[in-house]
């Protein structure tokens, strides 16, 4: 187009803009003249595959989206725009489907291929590519927002990675949608649940989790399940749900009622935190267990008479628990804030905080007359590290010394015994008056996590009275974060309790007879008395032996069904603490029901939100998909499809697609290939003045949108044109190279162990993602924080980007990287290394004027590095130490200075 | 179409215009984009063409719904919660039942952070002393803020809802305990934009700790990007990746971007789009952002006496500097700058925590109100202080966590103050009861005060919305209500 077409394109628009008159300063949105909501919402009638309509062009036309998209055009009175330059499709095809630019081999392999199905083959190639799944696992992991911390001010890491390598996987598998939310909601529920989709619930918990000190656990419980009230709702069924939290809303189709209602589906569950089955880990194990079998195997062969001596040893280990009288009613205290949640067995277990020593204290009312000594259980749960019984990050804890108080009396114990200590920390410690002395209950890897016991002996029994005031303490002061977690406390008035010195499993086994246990279980009692055979002292220490090397894999947030189930009131106003009428789980009535064979569980809920006849999330996937390919959705809201949206651009083609979708067996990867094979999506992108005036927003499609790409992508692009990325894919966060300066602002400071190698140059959605403190090159894209759901990014245009992409060390070790990498492979004039640089960036060949300025930029360059300077040094290279000897500083210079334009070009974070 | 979505589109075509009229027209070097974006609209009833196009960029300066008093915000947050029984509300009645516990009605139902609900009261150990002709009743600690009472807004009736940091500094910040929601930063610049298009619309500093609701105190929530704060560092370059890269001369700088303006423009020639021509100008505001930013961070141009008014040191980072820094912001265009100094949360020994973090903070806050008055800036700038709750009349003592002598988060009753912006000066509004543990005068919640705000600023906060997820958001949610009170 010539400067004066565009010239007189723009006179138009602006006469335009006049006649429009954009309300320019008024900020007032709302809209209190509302018109009366229609009695059904068109969102709310479950789609129907509409007609093709007729166009006046039938030629025009690939897949049966065109149709829809040529009648609303034709329809403005506009045409369809030509095709793209096969350049410009690979390298679009590309990013769309793997978030990665193709290669310049790839660009010519195409470019040559004149088979009629080049562009179908290209696209099969594309979505077979296993970067297909990181480029669209992270479309869904911003709804699904993800993060690697827990936010709020502790902001700790967590390891839920693993989730985020499910969804990768899910997508390459292309996992059929309705497949995909049920694991994600419901994966544990299913018949026989994989490991894969236990992985797949952590899409519930990436919720933030508060772990500031002093909070209340419930309270921020509560505020976890309103954010996957809130994530559902804008990820699957389009609705603001969460309005309804505080009270029902003019225009909101949701009822305070029947928000509690849906919220009560999610409040049955405990949040484990559960180890991934990796192979190898298990082989590993597999192993160790083989060669512990054997030992015990050789053992048992070798010991005839081993029937006889089991049944004396177990004639000898007659139960020792004598009457143990729980401590029910109580209260607790600790230090720093610590607040428990009593479990219905009336174990107690510690939430929020565990950020340093602990001091428990139980103020309980004796449910006996006199009391002669004081029994602990230490725990498993499914919420502690491995199962606990301690806050440790593998499940232990340090306990320094326990203490009884009566009438602020300290009663002195004369005996305190354990099932289990070590030798260097024994049970003793406890109670010798010495709090840097420790029990600790570390029995190894493999072993440790296990419920164990603890009883202390009064040296005076003490007569406190029915209801008599204890005072409980437990202290904790050997080490940060080593504390209890699940407990309970017991008492007696039988005189000399000792601790069962059996694992509380095997003393069930015991009470089994012995010809009904099974081989597992009398293998399990054999262990208990294998361990007191003192002839067998070379065996067991082998077999201990055997157990230092059994290994640990990675571990991710998952979910679990609770066991008691809660109970869900209406919060009034929203508030917490002021519980309502009491709810069943259910869904919303302006939404076809749940089947009535389906449970009202999680399971129940995710069946019901892929059930053929919600209206809803087909139509909400599909539009998420559209949006991510022509930059707006056919709802613009893709969080919202409410009563008050705005209506679908193309009604009946988002309504076809939802139907095609699921007709398919939602196949995303069959969406994929309806919208990339369209005639739609081939067209050039370029505008031209008549499309720009009457349509400016590219609503009806007459051209395709260029869009600048995603913000880790810009950073792929960087690395992967410069030769600097590595495509491993999966696995934990990294971390990249972050500015000095950033860390300061997290609370309590942050650690940031910089990834070494290959890390260091990952795709941009493995960078560690810390909620209080985002990662700055990719902020400043608008990469969404993960505080909540988002649907939609927002595509800014800031000079902090420009900012970013000229002067980050990280972008500009790019622009070095790619300057050797043309000085290299560019071939041995300026204009071939030109060219090649180019294309790497854009795909395509420079323009003669392109290749003029930038043959001007280079020549205007190369004086200032003559010599050797210091300028030239650093311009040159990332690490000055590193430069290769035989390299001329003064000729690669100059071309770092060129490839940092390259990179910066509109066009190269442009998918055209 | 969304409000922001009509600005965007209308931004790409004004950039696109101004790009082919005066860029290319005018020539390469002129660089005419210091005018790119008109500085002001007058205040006519309906505006010109121009204007409407020049409001089209999201950040060019907006009218509100009303003729403001306020144009900009300074906004000294002190996080972690400093405590008004040491500061501003004096408890004479406290030291009668010092050491006795709290009495059981007064914390019935309620749970607290780290004490237990029969903790002891606890009066302050520090002297109070009526200052200035307003006679506002001032602690020993704050010397320097005692010489500008009568410039200033004393609410002693604030309360919120939150007792947990991040929550309650979200809170403050965003109106709502939740993450998510825009910070009253993004708001203000999404109503006002900004004077300047060389330096970032809304700008945090930071003293202190880290902080503890982190990066979502000043987020932009679900507000487009553009109105975000920008957070300064505290060392090296304020704005990241703001210096070129070592070895990169100005020079070199400068033709690296004629040669990138030319290559893009180009290409805007070819594909035509808009977009093109904003990224254009994003490149050009970078370059200024560059030849700008040095100068504003560069303290030693300040005379002898305003470094000393303020306890400045020039290079060396801290709160004065950074209440000087934030003078420097809105004189030149900034509309919202944010101080976070993190360092209030005194869990032991509150007497000597709030002394040693007055003597950072106290010359310095004094100074921004006393110099902003000297300059004429005071009348439409609003300058807030405050944390994000109170602290308890009862003590904090655990021996097993080291503490005693200490004060819970208490949200039931806190004091901040205001200055300037249209608030009355030399007033205290609110009243505590005997041990300052409840309001029993004029309490002002967290959203009266963002309504006020927003009031002072020209908006009506039930109108300043944004249309997501099927519902119009505001900063005040669906409560708030102006403090008439509290206005001149």
């Amino acid at each position: 187009m010539s400067n004066m077409s565009m010239l007189r394109n723009i006179k138009l628009l602006v006469s335009l803009l006049v006649v429009v008159g954009v309300g320019a300063y008024s900020v007032d949105v709302s809209r209190a003249d509302h018109p009366a909501d229609p009695p059904t919402h068109w969102a709310f009638v479950p789609p129907v595959r509409a007609a093709q309509p007729v166009v006046k062009n039938e030629a025009w036309g690939r897949t049966p989206i065109d149709r829809f998209i040529l009648a609303a055009i034709e329809k403005q009175g506009l045409t369809p725009s030509e095709e793209a330059t096969r350049t410009t499709l690979i390298r679009r095809l590309s990013l769309d489907l793997t978030g990665l630019p193709p290669t310049i081999a790839e660009i010519d392999q195409f470019l040559n291929d004149r088979s009629p199905d080049a562009y179908q083959k290209l696209t099969e190639r594309l979505l077979a590519s296993p970067h297909y799944g990181e480029r669209w696992g992270r479309w869904w992991l911003d709804a699904a927002r993800y993060a690697d911390t827990n936010g709020f001010e502790k902001d700790l890491p967590r390891s839920i990675w693993p989730y985020r390598d499910w969804v990768i996987k899910a997508f390459n598998r292309d996992l059929p949608f309705n497949q995909m939310t049920i694991d994600q909601l419901a994966g544990d529920l299913v018949a026989t649940p994989t490991p894969d989709q236990l992985v797949a619930t952590g899409f519930l918990r990436n919720s933030m989790r508060n772990e500031e000190g002093g909070v209340d656990p419930e309270q921020f419980r509560v505020e976890g399940l309103i954010d996957r009230v809130d994530a559902i709702g804008k990820s699957w069924l389009g609705l603001s749900v969460n309005c309804a939290q505080c009270h029902n809303h003019k225009y909101d189709p949701i009822l305070q009622e029947e928000y509690y209602k849906f919220y009560a589906f999610l409040n049955q569950d405990d949040e484990p935190e559960v180890e991934i089955p990796e192979e190898k880990i298990l082989r590993q194990r597999g192993e160790i267990s083989g060669h512990i079998a054997k030992v015990e195997d050789e053992l048992i062969a070798a010991t005839p008479n081993l029937d006889q001596r089991l049944s004396d040893w177990e004639s000898q280990m007659r139960p020792l628990e004598g009457n143990w009288s729980i401590l029910k009613e109580g209260s607790i205290f600790a230090s720093f804030g610590t607040k428990f949640d009593r479990l219905p067995d009336f174990s107690w277990i510690p939430k929020g905080d565990n950020s340093t020593k602990n001091v428990y204290v139980i103020q309980a009312k004796s449910p006996l007359q006199k009391i002669t000594a004081l029994r602990l259980e230490l725990l498993t749960d499914a919420t502690l590290p491995f199962n606990g019984p301690g806050r440790s990050p593998t499940g232990g804890l340090f306990l320094s010394e326990v203490m009884l108080e009566v009438g602020g009396q300290r009663l002195p114990f004369a005996e305190a015994t354990a099932d289990f200590s070590r030798v260097l920390y024994p049970i003793k410690n406890t109670i010798d008056g010495d709090t840097s002395t420790p029990w600790d209950i570390e029995a190894g890897p493999g072993l440790r996590n296990q419920d164990r016991k603890a009883v202390f002996v009064l040296r005076q029994p003490i007569e406190v009275g029915v209801g008599g005031s204890l005072t409980i303490s437990l202290v904790q002061k050997q080490q940060d974060r080593i504390n209890i977690g699940r407990f309970r406390l017991a008492v007696t008035d039988q005189p000399g309790p000792q601790a069962d010195p059996l694992p509380s499993p095997v003393r069930r086994i015991l009470s089994i007879p012995a010809s009904a246990r099974t081989t597992a279980q009398k293998r399990e009692v054999f262990n208990a008395y294998r361990v007191t055979v003192a002839e067998w002292a070379v065996q067991n220490e082998r077999i201990a032996e055997l157990w230092r090397d059994w290994p640990y894999g990675s571990t991710t947030l998952a979910l679990k069904r609770r066991e008691e189930p809660r109970e869900t009131r209406i919060f009034k106003r929203g508030d917490w603490k002021r519980p309502g009428e009491q709810v069943v789980a259910g869904t919303p009535a302006v939404l076809p029901g749940m089947a009535a064979g389906l449970p009202r569980n999680r399971l129940g809920l995710a069946q019901w939100i892929v059930d053929r006849g919600n209206p809803l999330t087909a139509r909400v996937i599909v539009n998420r998909v559209w949006q991510q390919y022509f930059g707006v959705g056919l709802v613009t809201t893709p969080e919202d499809f409410g009563t008050r949206c705005e209506p679908p651009s193309h009604p009946e083609l988002l309504d076809w697609l939802a139907v095609e979708f699921m007709e398919s067996g939602w196949s995303i990867k069959h969406l994929h290939r309806l919208i990339v094979n369209s005639a739609t999506y081939r067209q050039t992108s370029r505008t031209t003045p008549l499309l720009l005036e009457k349509d400016p927003t590219n609503r009806w499609l007459a051209r395709m949108p260029r869009l600048r790409v995603e913000s880790e992508i810009i950073r792929d692009i960087f690395l992967a044109t410069s030769g600097l990325l590595s495509r491993k894919i999966g696995g934990p966060s990294v971390f990249p190279p972050i500015p000095d300066g950033v860390l300061v602002l997290s609370y309590g400071g942050a650690t940031w162990n910089q990834s070494t190698g290959e890390d260091r140059y990952r795709r941009g959605m493995y960078t560690f993602w810390k909620r209080s403190v985002p990662y700055p090159g990719l902020l400043v894209f608008d990469m969404p924080n993960g505080d909540q759901s988002c649907p939609r990014r927002t595509r800014s245009n800031t000079p902090l980007q420009a900012l970013t992409t000229l002067n980050d060390p990280v972008f500009m070790e790019a622009a070095q990287a790619l300057a050797l990498r043309i000085w290299k492979e560019g071939g041995a004039t300026d204009r071939s290394k030109i060219i090649y640089g180019f294309r790497l960036c854009t795909g395509r060949q420079p323009s003669a004027f392109e290749l003029q300025q930038l043959t001007r930029f280079l020549e205007q360059q190369r004086p200032g590095f003559v010599g050797r300077t210091a300028s030239a040094v650093y311009v040159a290279a990332a690490d000055p130490s590193q430069i290769p000897e035989d390299l001329n500083l003064e000729q690669v210079a100059p071309w770092t200075m060129v490839a940092r334009i390259l990179l910066n070009l509109d066009e190269s974070i442009t998918r055209e | 179409m969304n409000y922001q979505d009509e600005i965007d589109v209308e931004h790409r075509k004004l950039l696109a215009r101004r790009h082919f009229f005066r860029d290319c027209g005018v020539g390469l070097g002129s660089m005419a984009l210091a005018s790119l974006l008109d500085r002001s609209v007058a205040a006519q009833e309906q505006p010109t063409p121009g204007q409407k196009i020049a409001a089209s960029n999201p950040l060019a300066p907006k009218r509100p719904h009303f003729p403001a008093k306020a144009k900009r915000v300074i906004h000294l947050f002190m996080a972690g919660a400093p405590s008004q029984l040491e500061l501003f509300d004096y408890k004479p009645e406290l030291v009668k039942y010092n050491g006795k516990p709290v009495p059981a009605e007064l914390v019935k139902g309620i749970n607290y952070a780290f004490i237990k609900p029969d903790a002891a009261l606890y009066a302050t150990e520090l002297r109070f002393n009526r200052h200035g002709q307003s006679g506002a009743e001032i602690s020993e600690a704050l010397p320097y803020l005692s010489k500008v009472v009568d410039d200033i807004t004393i609410v002693k009736s604030m309360t919120t809802d939150a007792i947990n940091h991040a929550p309650g500094q979200i809170f403050m910040n965003t109106g709502s305990v939740q993450f998510g929601r825009p910070s009253m930063g993004s708001w203000v610049t999404y109503g006002l934009g900004c004077e300047t298009q060389d330096l970032p619309a809304f700008v945090v500093l930071s003293s202190g700790g880290g902080i503890s609701g982190g990066a979502s105190n000043w987020g932009a929530g679900f507000l487009p990007t553009y109105y975000q704060g920008v957070t300064f560092r505290r060392t090296g370059d304020p704005i990241l990746s703001l210096t070129s890269p070592r070895g990169v001369s100005r020079q070199m700088q400068r033709q690296s971007l004629d040669t990138l303006k030319m290559l893009n423009e180009h290409h805007l020639e070819v594909t035509g789009d808009p977009e093109i021509a904003t990224r254009i100008s994003s490149f050009e505001m970078a370059y200024r952002m560059q030849e700008s930013a040095p100068e504003l961070m560069d303290l030693s141009k300040e005379d002898k006496a305003t470094l000393e008014m303020y306890g400045a040191t020039p290079g060396k980072p801290s709160f004065a500097n950074n209440c000087l820094l934030a003078r420097r912001l809105i004189e030149r265009g900034v509309r919202f700058v944010q101080l976070f100094h993190e360092a209030w949360d005194h869990h032991s020994e509150v007497t000597r925590g709030v002394k040693n973090q007055c003597k950072i903070t106290d010359q310095a806050s004094a100074a921004l109100v006393r110099d902003l008055k000297q300059r004429g800036l005071l009348d439409d700038t609003i300058v807030i202080w405050g944390g994000e709750f109170g602290r308890t009349p009862m003590v904090e003592s655990d021996p097993e966590a080291n503490r005693a002598l200490g004060r819970d988060h208490h949200n039931k009753a806190f004091t901040m103050w205001l200055a300037g912006g249209g608030f009355k000066p030399g007033i205290t509004l609110g009243k505590t009861d005997d041990l300052g543990f409840n309001i029993v005068e004029d309490p002002v919640q967290v959203h009266d005060l963002h309504a006020t705000i927003l009031n002072q600023l020209g908006f009506d906060h039930t109108k300043l919305t944004y249309r997501f997820s099927g519902r119009d958001y505001r900063l005040t949610d669906v409560h708030g209500v102006v403090v008439d009170k509290l206005l001149a």
